[in-house]
């Protein structure tokens, strides 16, 4: 029982079995980066594409999967803390994007600034899931419950979004119209907007949990739920705060693709999927691989789709996935185990 | 070359009264006389609750099938709709384009399912994926299975199979006239096959090695079980016998494409009954499809004529899968056994 | 004639050696004490020998074979079994089909094992629990059940990992006559434990390990009277 409290809340919320201790290596990481820019540049050079079409995909990619990163963030986060894949991460997304849709639509209000008045819904809604619903699986360390019950939350968002709105597409007008070119590439002003958004909140995010007590607590209850109640940490309140936060996370992510998407109650699905591909592609709780798998899988499926149109792409975003399970299960940053 | 021990008299005789395993022979009896009682209803059914029996039926086969990997083998799949779609597929492209009986359908189907399964599985547990890893994979799985056929050309992208209609009744082509019983029973006796293997094989050696492995895996292993073949055994029945619900879902509904098939909706199809009724037991399933089953229509028939406080339900789509949803959250958080779990608990003590 | 002999046996987690270079011979229907303190690498040690983890080096031949590597399954086969020392019943299942699992291994039908389940139960004399769910045994139960499970599989050498500790001394005693019963019938004992009383009153050979070291090795009452072993294990207690 003495080990428990003795150990340093320092740790990455996804080695709590590490033999070794120390940090992995950024050989890997930056070996994937390697990986990716030599990729791109064989596309350039003996791809067999016009050099303006793939040079808009990377552009295009890039700046989508800042946004899955954010996406993929509020999942990871709730993974290393909760030990729960919130399966309602697509769903949420798609709450969220309706919220916006419906305070830009009925009330006038502009969509970023809907976007920012969502964040707090979205928050204490997560909150009240993870109170409400959650809770009593978490610490009963109930593992497939919490997924069932994700699940149940996921078609219950979707549909009652389809009782309310219907199944027609809606359009938020945009606020800020226009684009400009950077290397033969247009880059919407919208588009560009998201990417900022969710890498600077991606951020705040990361400084949050290294740098403040609050951030801290949440540190020590992944990486020792135990230790941490035994310190005096509230578990309950650490648990409500981080799906509150992984909620936020998507209420960002919502407000800002909403302008370039058209809006129907499933659009969030493949979220869901894709956020978990990118989190395994990452590690499981890392903030920092959520953000570089977000970034590496928008690629994959923008220049993919040069080659493999339509829902083709797709399949090679679940190749990358099914590569990452064999190879690295563990992911970018996860430590082996 | 054992120890000695083996070498002394049997001090237990094989009629010790301790060995009669009476729960198991009245499990047996009970699900012949529910069958027995399941066969006769077509007789007294409108043709309308027989569609929606069938259904039932096609839900009780896929969670029967789901059972027996997660409930008793401990592997949670999110994924099952691959082994329905794989199922689907096969009888729909052998009939279509080989004019194949869907029997032998159903036999290759379950054999490609059990293999393309066995597979997953023995990637997933290879490296150790557990809980909700394990679910999240063989969920990704399917939608590769999806997008797969989305893009073959000789399973026709999405515009799926149509079964072409015959003349006359078939039992070669598995082909009746509409509203024909036989749209039933056969179903049902593939129900009544899964329930009775279902017993069979948890009462077997393999199947009980899998429920320990399932309880503890490092204590199975230390008392000489091969951990990941009697997983992977459960994982093949699981699958082929899912397949088979696919197989038959083609023949009943003249048609199956890439989202009847392949999409989540269909592992959800497989899971919830399971859940709601009770997971790791014989009768859970069929209690969960029975109540899932025709949800849908009753909901429908109310909304037709609502009472006045649910006329703003009116024209509205969405509540069914609402309220099943509903349903399962709420039975994960209070009766996490199931209904039929949580009955028979009741009425042991 | 050995039945086992471990060489140069070694487990490194980066930074901590907890097995040492342990080299020991078991002869065939030997009782070999084991002791240390707290952290000597005795569980390790018995994980080496069960395949449970991969040694970092070293060798571990039973029965003439070189079961170096293989996995627990493929060792417990072979004969050699361990007990836990956290007993880790299969929870949903009751008593006797908790022990059935076991008998299963020599026994292909239900029946079969079942009855020779029920033989193992009434030799550890938990034949009041056979129905009963193994969740709801208490801790004296438990321990019995992990020694029933063990014996159903009927092995050559037996690793018990503190099937004493918990339990009152009114409890321990039919426990050892049990333990000296299954050594005359001619198991292989390694037998790890902290109750001394127990470990000298059994043992034939006691081995001291420390720190996953092997410090002495040899007739017990020389061994506990080694100045070494006061020193290093007893010496707190004792000295």
């Amino acid at each position: 029982m003495t080990d428990t409290t003795t150990s340093p809340p320092e740790t990455q919320p996804d080695d709590g079995k590490t033999r070794s201790g120390r940090p992995s290596l950024p050989l890997l990481p930056l070996g994937i980066v390697g990986a990716v820019v030599v990729a791109l540049l064989l596309v350039y050079t003996v791809g067999g594409k016009d050099s303006g079409l793939v040079t808009q995909s990377i552009v295009t990619g890039l700046l989508l999967g800042g946004v899955y990163a954010l996406v993929s963030v509020g999942l990871t986060l709730i993974f290393g803390v909760l030990g729960i894949v919130n399966f309602a991460q697509g769903a949420m997304l798609t709450l969220a994007m309706y919220l916006v849709y419906q305070m830009v639509d009925a009330g006038g209000i502009p969509v970023y600034v809907a976007t920012l008045l969502a964040i707090p819904v979205m928050f204490l809604f997560g909150v009240l899931v993870q109170a409400a619903l959650l809770n009593k699986l978490t610490m009963a360390d109930n593992e497939e419950g919490p997924l069932l019950v994700t699940l149940g939350l996921s078609l219950l968002i979707v549909n009652v979004l389809l009782m309310i709105f219907g199944g027609r597409p809606k359009r938020v007008p945009s606020s800020v119209e226009g684009s400009f070119e950077v290397l033969d590439a247009i880059v919407s002003w919208e588009r560009l907007i998201a990417f900022a958004g969710a890498l600077l909140v991606a951020g705040a995010l990361t400084l949050i949990l290294r740098g403040t007590s609050f951030g801290l607590s949440i540190r020590a209850v992944s990486a020792n739920t135990q230790g941490a109640s035994l310190v005096g940490i509230d578990v309950r309140r650490i648990y409500a705060m981080t799906f509150g936060i992984g909620s936020a996370c998507v209420a960002v992510a919502g407000g800002l693709m909403v302008p370039f998407l058209s809006l129907t109650p499933t659009v969030g699905e493949q979220f869901t999927i894709l956020a978990f591909v990118i989190v395994v592609l990452g590690g499981l709780g890392s903030v920092k691989g959520a953000v570089v798998g977000g970034l590496v899988i928008g690629l994959v499926q923008t220049v993919g789709a040069l080659y493999l149109p339509g829902t083709g792409s797709l399949i090679l975003v679940f190749a990358v996935f099914v590569l990452v399970l064999f190879f690295r299960p563990q992911g970018i940053f996860g430590v082996k185990q | 070359m054992t120890a000695l021990t083996t070498e002394r008299a049997p001090s237990v005789s094989s009629d010790d009264p301790r060995l009669k395993d009476r729960s198991t022979a009245r499990t047996y009896l009970a699900l012949v006389v529910l069958l027995a009682v399941a066969a006769v209803l077509p007789f007294v059914l409108d043709e309308q609750t027989e569609t929606v029996a069938v259904r039932t039926l096609i839900f009780a086969i896929m969670a029967v099938g789901w059972n027996l990997m997660s409930g008793y083998g401990g592997m949670f799949s999110f994924g099952h709709a691959a082994f329905f779609g794989i199922g689907a597929y096969t009888d729909a492209y052998l009939l279509v384009e080989h004019g194949i009986s869907p029997w032998i359908a159903m036999v290759v189907g379950a054999s490609i399912s059990a293999a393309a399964g066995t597979l997953i599985a023995f990637l997933c547990l290879r490296y150790r994926l557990a809980g909700a890893y394990f679910a999240l994979a063989t969920f990704a799985f399917a939608q590769v299975f999806l997008l797969v056929v989305q893009n073959l050309d000789f399973l026709r992208r999405t515009e799926g199979f149509n079964v072409p209609l015959l003349t006359e009744n078939s039992w070669w082509m598995l082909q009746f006239e509409q509203g024909s019983h036989f749209y039933y029973w056969i179903p049902l006796a593939i129900l009544g096959a899964g329930l009775l293997g279902t017993v069979a094989y948890v009462n077997s050696r393999s199947g009980q090695y899998v429920q320990a492995v399932r309880d503890d895996e490092v204590a199975a292993a230390s008392l000489g079980i091969n951990v990941m073949r009697v997983r992977l055994v459960a994982v093949a029945i699981s699958c082929a016998f899912t397949s088979l619900a696919g197989a038959f879902y083609t023949q009943y509904y003249f048609f199956v494409g890439p989202e009847q098939a392949f999409g989540s909706a269909v592992s959800v199809n497989a899971i919830v009954p399971a859940v709601i009724g009770g997971i790791g037991t014989v009768f859970g399933p069929v209690v969960g499809a029975m109540v899932v089953g025709p949800l849908s229509e009753w909901i429908a028939t109310v909304l037709r004529e609502p009472p006045p406080f649910l006329e703003f339900l009116q024209g509205v789509t969405g509540l069914d899968v609402a309220v099943y949803a509903a349903l399962l959250i709420l039975i994960v958080l209070f009766m996490p056994k199931g209904i039929y779990g949580t009955l028979r608990d009741r009425f042991r003590s | 004639m050995s039945l086992l002999q471990v060489e140069d046996l070694t487990k490194s987690f980066a930074g901590l050696t907890a097995v040492d270079s342990v080299d020991v011979t078991v002869a065939d229907r030997e009782f070999l004490g084991i002791i240390g303190p707290n952290g000597a690498g005795k569980t390790t040690l018995f994980s080496l020998l069960a395949g449970q983890l991969p040694p970092t080096r070293g060798r571990v031949v039973f029965d003439g074979r070189d079961i170096t590597g293989w996995s627990p399954a493929k060792v417990a086969d072979a004969g050699l079994v361990r007990t836990f020392q956290l007993m880790r019943p299969f929870e949903s299942m009751s008593v006797l089909d908790n022990v059935a699992i076991a008998a299963h291994h020599r026994h292909r039908s239900r029946k079969a094992a079942r009855r020779h389940a029920l033989e193992v139960i009434d030799r550890v004399q938990l034949d009041r629990y056979v129905h009963s769910p193994s969740g709801s045994l208490p801790t004296a139960g438990l321990k019995r059940l992990e020694l029933a499970r063990a014996l159903a599989l009927e092995p050559r050498l037996l690793l018990l990992d503190e099937v004493l500790a918990g339990l009152v001394p009114a409890e321990r005693a039919p426990i050892i006559e049990l333990l000296r019963e299954i050594h005359a019938d001619g198991v292989t004992v390694m037998f790890v434990e902290h109750i001394m009383a127990a470990v000298m009153a059994l043992s034939e050979r006691l081995l001291v390990m420390a720190e996953g070291r092997e410090l002495a090795l040899g007739d017990p009452q020389q061994v506990i009277a080694d100045p070494r072993v006061i020193e290093a294990y007893l010496g707190e207690d004792y000295a």
